[in-house]
This record gives C-alpha cells, sequence and structure tokens, in this order.
C-alpha cells in the first residue's frame, strides 16, 4: 500500500513538474536535481508573493507585502515592496510604519533592523534591511499610521 | 487552457494524495496557516529507507550546504583593489610580513598559519605570552562574511585587517609606522595600484609613532597631527588592509568529502553514497539536518548564517562575562574605517549591512558570529573564547544546553545518546578540506616576489 502510494506521489509530482504548477520563479529556491526532479537547495526559502493581502486588526487598512528577492531566501539581505489602502479600497499615500519581526518560537527577532525607507507614492513603500538567517516561521509586523489613526497587522509565513 | 486544466486536476489530486500520505506516513510538523507548501517539502520517508535514503526535501536540505552552491566570492565594494592580481600578490608579501611589528615578530601569519587551515591552534591568541580575549578565527571562505571578528566590530576584511596592527597585545605596532614602513619597504608596489606615495618626511608633522590607541604617548602624538595629516595617514593605512584583504579573501573553502555526498544525494544515488560516507557518518548528517537542529543557525555553504547567536558559553576561569555583539554593534557603527567611512570605496547604496544594523534586542547580549563548519575537524579548540578542546566537548555542550546568563540562549539541550553524538562528530569530520587557493599563497611568499 505504502509503495504503490508512494509510487503513486511520484507520477503525480512528474505530472505537477511538466504542468509548471512549481516553477523557480513561483517555487522558491527550486533546482532540478539529478533524476530530473525540481529540489529546493536553498536551505529555506519562500516566494517573492507568497502572503496573501491582508486586513489589519481593526479593519482600518489592507496591506500587501511582496519581496524583490524572488524567492525569498535565507542569508540575504533584501527589500520589499508594500502596499496599503483604507477599508474602501483607496491607496494610502501618507502612512507611517513601523517594522518589526522575528521568530517567536524561537526567541529572536530579525537578524537585521529592517524599516521603510522610501514612500514610493500610489500606497507602495519600500521596505529595506529584511534578512532571514534560518529556515522555519517567521512574523512581520507592521504598526501603521495615517491620518491620526492607528492600527497593525502581522503577516506569519514559512521559509522552508 | 488544457494545460491549466491538468494543472488545476492535478494539484487536486496531489493535495489530496499527501492529505492521506501524511496521515498513513506520520507525523507532519503543519505550516502556518495561509501558508500552502510544496509536496516536496514535506516531511515524507524515502521509501527506500536506510542509511542514505533521503526524502527530497532532506536531500535539497543536504544540497543547500555544499560547495556546489556556494556562489563565486562578489566583489568587494568597500575595496577597488580587492579583487586586483597585483593587489593580491602585495597582500600576500604584507600578510607573512613580521615588519608589521615593532619587535619584528609579528605577523598575521603569526596567528593565521596556513598549516593549521589559517587559525593557531591555540586557546585564545597569544604572541607574546599574553592572552588576548579571543580566539583566532579562521580566514578560509571568510571573504563571503557580512561581518568580522567574533563580535562583529567591524564590517570588511579590510578594516578588519587594519586593527591587529594597532592592538597592544597582537602586532603592537601604529600606523604611522606601519605605513612608513610600508612605503620604504614597497614603495613600487604600493604606487603601482595607489596613488603616488604622500611624503611622510617631515617628522614634524609625521612623528615616526602615532595612532589614535589607548596608549597615551602614541593618542598624544596622533592628537598633535592636523586632520589632514591624519587622513594621509589614515589613507595609506587603509590601502595597508585592502591589499591584505585582496590576498586574504582569495583563500577559500575546498571541496570536502561531505560534499562528494551531497552531489551522490543530490543525484539520489545510493550506491554512490555509500561508497562516500559510512553508515555512521551518513546518521550524524541526519541529526545535523533534522533532529540536531543544527542548520538553523549553520546553514548554506559556509555552514553558517552570519549572525550572531549567544548559546550560553561558560567563562573561562578568572574572565569576566564577554558582551560580544551588543558592544560590537557599537564600535562597528563608530569606525572611521567601516563601509560608510571616508576611506571606503563603496557608495552608501552598497553599504546595506551597515544600514540595516539590528543594534538594539537582547539577543545581541552575549551573541557571538556563528563560525562556519568546514575544516572544523581540524581547527580546535572552540568557540569565541576557546573554552572547548574538542568536538566531545562541543557536542556535550550542546546536549546540555545550559541557560545563559546574562542574556538568553538559542539552544534547547539535544539530549543525544552517545551513539548519536559520535555520528554527529564522525559527519562533522568529514567537512575537511585543503583550502581552495593557489598553491604559493598557502606559503610565505618566495623573496622578491
Amino acid at each position: 500500500m505504502r509503495v504503490c502510494l508512494s509510487v503513486c506521489l511520484l507520477t503525480l509530482a512528474y505530472i505537477a513538474g511538466a504542468c509548471n504548477m512549481v516553477t523557480p520563479d513561483q517555487g522558491g529556491g527550486m533546482e532540478m536535481d539529478g533524476e530530473g526532479m525540481e529540489m529546493d537547495m536553498s536551505g529555506g526559502s519562500m516566494a517573492a508573493d507568497a502572503l496573501e493581502p491582508q486586513t489589519t486588526e481593526n479593519s482600518l487598512f489592507s496591506v500587501s507585502a511582496v519581496s524583490s528577492l524572488d524567492p525569498v531566501v535565507i542569508n540575504e539581505t533584501h527589500a520589499w515592496t508594500l502596499h496599503i489602502e483604507n477599508a474602501d479600497g483607496d491607496a494610502v499615500t501618507e502612512a507611517d510604519i513601523s517594522v518589526e519581526g522575528g521568530m517567536p518560537e524561537h526567541n529572536h527577532g530579525f537578524p537585521t533592523a529592517p524599516r521603510v525607507t522610501e514612500n514610493l507614492g500610489n500606497g507602495d513603500y519600500l521596505l529595506e534591511g529584511m534578512r532571514f538567517n534560518m529556515g522555519g516561521v517567521w512574523v512581520l509586523t507592521l504598526e501603521i499610521s495615517s491620518g491620526g489613526e492607528s492600527d497593525s497587522v502581522t503577516f506569519e509565513f514559512e521559509l522552508n | 487552457m488544457r494545460r491549466i486544466g491538468l494543472a488545476v486536476a492535478a494539484a487536486v489530486l496531489l493535495i489530496l494524495v499527501s492529505g492521506a500520505a501524511l496521515v498513513l506516513f506520520g507525523p507532519f510538523r503543519e505550516g502556518p496557516a495561509g501558508v500552502v507548501r510544496t509536496f516536496l517539502g514535506g516531511g515524507e520517508r524515502s521509501p527506500a529507507g536506510g542509511a542514505h535514503g533521503w526524502t527530497a526535501a532532506e536531500r535539497g536540505l543536504i544540497a543547500s550546504l555544499s560547495i556546489d552552491q556556494l556562489p563565486p566570492l562578489a566583489p568587494d565594494p568597500s575595496n577597488a583593489v580587492g579583487d586586483d592580481p597585483a593587489a593580491v600578490a602585495f597582500g600576500h608579501a604584507l600578510f607573512f610580513d613580521s615588519g608589521l611589528s615593532p619587535d619584528g615578530t609579528v605577523s598575521c601569519s603569526s596567528c593565521h598559519v596556513p598549516e593549521l587551515y589559517f587559525t593557531d591552534g591555540k586557546v585564545r591568541a597569544n604572541v607574546r605570552g599574553a592572552d588576548t580575549p579571543r580566539h583566532t578565527p579562521t580566514i578560509v571562505g571568510i571573504g563571503y562574511s557580512d561581518w568580522y571578528y567574533w563580535d562583529g566590530r567591524k564590517d570588511s576584511q579590510w578594516a578588519q585587517a587594519l586593527a591587529p596592527q594597532e592592538a597592544a597585545i597582537e602586532h603592537g605596532g601604529n600606523r604611522v609606522a606601519h605605513t612608513l614602513y610600508v612605503l620604504d619597504n614597497y614603495r613600487s608596489q604600493y604606487e603601482a595600484l595607489f596613488v603616488r606615495a604622500p611624503d611622510l618626511s617631515d617628522e614634524t608633522r609625521f612623528p615616526l609613532n602615532a595612532a589614535p590607541v589607548e596608549d597615551a604617548l602614541l593618542r598624544a602624538a596622533w592628537d598633535e597631527m592636523t586632520e589632514a595629516d591624519q587622513n594621509t595617514v589614515n589613507h595609506v593605512f587603509a590601502d595597508i588592509g585592502k591589499s591584505i584583504a585582496a590576498y586574504s579573501r582569495r583563500i577559500l573553502p575546498g571541496r570536502s568529502r561531505f560534499d562528494d555526498y551531497a552531489a551522490a544525494a543530490i543525484a539520489n544515488d545510493q550506491g554512490r553514497m555509500g561508497e562516500i560516507f559510512s553508515a555512521e557518518e551518513a546518521a550524524g548528517l541526519r541529526l545535523f539536518i533534522g533532529d540536531g537542529q543544527c542548520t538553523d543557525c549553520h546553514n548554506g555553504p559556509l555552514f553558517t548564517n552570519g549572525t550572531f547567536h549567544n548559546i550560553g558559553l561558560p567563562l573561562p576561569e578568572g574572565s569576566s562575562f564577554d558582551q560580544g555583539r551588543s558592544l560590537g554593534t557599537l564600535k562597528v557603527v563608530d569606525d572611521a574605517f567601516n563601509c560608510l567611512g571616508a576611506f571606503s570605496d563603496a557608495g552608501e547604496e552598497d553599504c546595506v549591512e551597515l544600514r540595516f544594523i539590528k543594534m538594539a534586542g537582547d539577543e545581541l547580549v552575549g551573541a557571538f558570529k556563528v563560525p562556519g563548519l568546514r575544516n572544523v575537524g581540524n581547527t580546535a579548540p572552540y568557540m569565541h573564547n576557546g573554552i572547548f578542546p574538542d568536538l566531545d566537548a562541543v557536542i556535550r555542550h550542546y546536549n546540555h544546553a545550559p541557560p545563559a546568563f546574562p542574556g538568553h540562549s538559542d539552544l534547547v539541550p539535544l539530549a543525544l545518546t552517545v551513539e548519536q553524538s559520535d555520528a554527529l562528530k564522525a559527519f562533522l569530520l568529514t567537512l575537511s578540506a585543503a583550502p581552495d587557493a593557489p598553491p604559493e599563497l598557502l606559503q610565505a611568499p618566495e623573496r622578491g616576489e
């Protein structure tokens, strides 16, 4: 039974690979191994656009966060772009954003001190200095202030 | 359209069958909500099993440690001569030149001994009978680092190369003396690489010994100099460091037995794997990437994440607590020779690590740079304070993982059995290889080079 299932899984993996389910751009750190299988050789990675947009705790803002390093891999300092909209779906163009995060399971923060360095306009903000120094579950918390109101959002994601 | 249809069908099937497989095949660490795990990232066991049976995810993790994944060393933007062959030759000469010490007894190679993988085999660095506070790290592959010294108080290899020259219990020299010495002995090499050598012959402006160091006489002499004259000296001194770095960044790690094993693992060639590793070494590797959690910090082809962690090390007898990174951060941002400083060749945008340095956080207290593990079997003793004489003692520490005080330890006790500890050690011993560098760079240069 186990053998049969394994064969099925391998076959399906081949089919999925052939259909571009997981490509180097989407899957994170993928390379081909000696058998033509796609294999993540990064030691911990995630697709740049893996995070679903989220609504802040009190529903004031909708926030998306996309890495400019694709895939996101460990041990490389890189930038992300944040996009912020209000509850009506309009871009929030004058936000102050503070950044925190780390690995709660390991009781440590980011190895760097990332911060928003530039307002790119149209509700986009440049977040520089992001770095992950190991695989596992990370969180990124953004405290967003605009028009006298503040709200926060936490993204949770895994580099594996 | 058909491709998409097939892909969706395959995806649905894959998820269903993967779910069934997980129920059948045992525990699976759940990912966080909203994150889709790929099939290959799962916790399934290889159907083959055995010492060299690895899942695709495990083989990927093994591959991530291989030297084949190490990218070519990128240029150091702060060092314009970093990859210049003439600077390599010049730096090679300087690295072995004990003229860069007042008593003519100490060179960089006194502690970074090529035959000892560029370490010294001592508990703590010691050149004239006096211990420095810390153990000599290797320089093999260190050009890939973002931070230098155990506490990361320097942010380039060239800035690091300058500090021991002025440390009283290391080279014991000073920047004016070393600048004069180099311009006297290497003028043509210097001028071929840099600008025309400045005229430092006026001793009223350039005292023979002066530097901004702790020694009161040297500091007073330095403070007497004009800022412009100080900068003249600093420029040449920085050039000396940049040349030494051009040499030392060429000393790269070689291909170890582990790297051959990783290549066989990528190909999933169990026969070949069995020829390269014993079952015990493979068991050690399994612990290293699995239950040992070693790859949390010792990850990537150099077996280091390049950052700083407190692992609750015991203090050497009679020593006081070493703050480590929490002081290193303050020093590097203040360093005249850092990436953003006047003597760096980098633009501000190149200095990403310094611009986004983590300055605050409990985890910096008592934290030290994670050393790479290549050649670890050849570079005892271990840790920033040289507290452990052998790998058995290191593994014992990880097995017990005492709490840190002050600060917090990033370790959890591994509690490995004797057999597991032996296997882990056996694996670590497979990471050795002669440095990858032209043979002539692995010894003192012949005269007249």
